[in-house]
């Protein structure tokens, strides 16, 4: 059988039922629903503490049309922030490392925005194609790269959390590999593996949050400049 | 204080006897609403068991991680093994 890396982006099924399927709804059960009591117990606590200040953030440069998605963005979020944590822990899947997740994640979501641009005031929408500023004679250049850059960001935004996330994967299990050969063969080299292994887990983590973060954030950019 | 005289169906698992455990099995709800509210009252046990108490520490979503741990691990245990029979990496 041959020996493939990418294997661990297969959704394995057993009993008939894929793994993905309890993957995705893997953070619905993890985050409890406030209750009606003024003290609520800490897990609730944190997880409002976290969803007020996130929200706060990103919709505070958004005028007051934007605030109608605000319960969208914060559980793309949750949900985006929780899958790909969730994949560093061991055997675990990841949806996040499929396309097809990620671009049904980002192409409705930008189209609704260029479409609610577009609906309330073209003018203004359209008017984000040329820049302030520019030379006459370069205006029709620019016009055509503004639009390519349009149509291009639903595929930038569901590509970059794609590849982040595989390649970070792809990343753990290939020096997880050498690190695990090279112990019975030379136990110093194996062990400085270890240590890099262990800076990368770190570096996972860090970019786990961030390439959520940023999906989200760039997401809410695009509806400031259209709403 | 004698205990409440409750129909088969309705016995707690521990309390059913061996020889009734089949017609238990027989008595409960297997329809798709009847899982559901199971693993509704499931949740809740553990949630409030372990979750929704004053001073609640990391153990409560610990163990349910590393149940999900453990069941990735079942779920791919056919396609895993290939690795570790495996003589060259």
């Amino acid at each position: 059988m041959t020996l493939s890396f990418f294997d661990q982006f297969m959704s394995p099924t057993y009993l008939g039922i894929p793994l993905i399927a309890l993957a995705l709804s893997l953070p619905w059960i993890l985050y409890p629903k406030p209750t009606t009591r003024w003290l609520n117990n800490r897990l609730i606590t944190l997880q409002g503490w976290f969803i007020n200040r996130f929200t706060q953030q990103i919709f505070q440069p958004l005028s007051l049309g934007g605030h109608k998605w605000a319960t969208l963005l914060a559980s793309l979020m949750l949900f985006l922030i929780t899958l790909n944590m969730l994949g560093l822990l061991p055997y675990t899947f990841t949806p996040t490392t499929q396309l097809s997740l990620n671009m049904a994640f980002a192409v409705p979501l930008w189209l609704a925005t260029v479409i609610i641009g577009m609906r309330n005031q073209p003018t203004h929408a359209l008017g984000h194609l040329l820049p302030e500023g520019t030379p006459t004679l370069l205006i029709p250049v620019l016009i055509i790269i503004e639009t390519i850059s349009l149509f291009i960001r639903p595929l930038a935004l569901g590509v970059r959390l794609t590849a982040n996330l595989t390649a970070g994967h792809l990343l753990i299990q290939l020096i997880a590999t050498a690190a695990f050969v090279l112990l019975p063969l030379m136990p110093t080299v194996a062990i400085l593996t270890a240590v890099l292994l262990f800076l990368l887990t770190l570096l996972e983590v860090a970019v786990a949050m961030i390439q959520a973060y940023v999906f989200v954030l760039l997401l809410s950019l695009y509806l400031q400049e259209n709403v | 204080m004698a205990d409440r005289q409750v129909s088969l169906a309705e016995k707690r698992l521990m309390d059913v006897k061996l020889n009734q455990l089949g017609a238990w099995l027989g008595g409960r709800d297997f329809t798709p609403n009847g899982i559901l509210s199971a693993i509704r009252r499931g949740h809740d046990r553990y949630y409030n068991k372990y979750i929704n108490v004053k001073k609640g520490g990391i153990g409560g979503v610990a163990m349910l991680l590393v149940g999900y741990v453990a069941i990735s691990y079942l779920w791919e245990y056919d396609h895993i093994k290939h690795d570790r029979w495996r003589k060259y990496h």
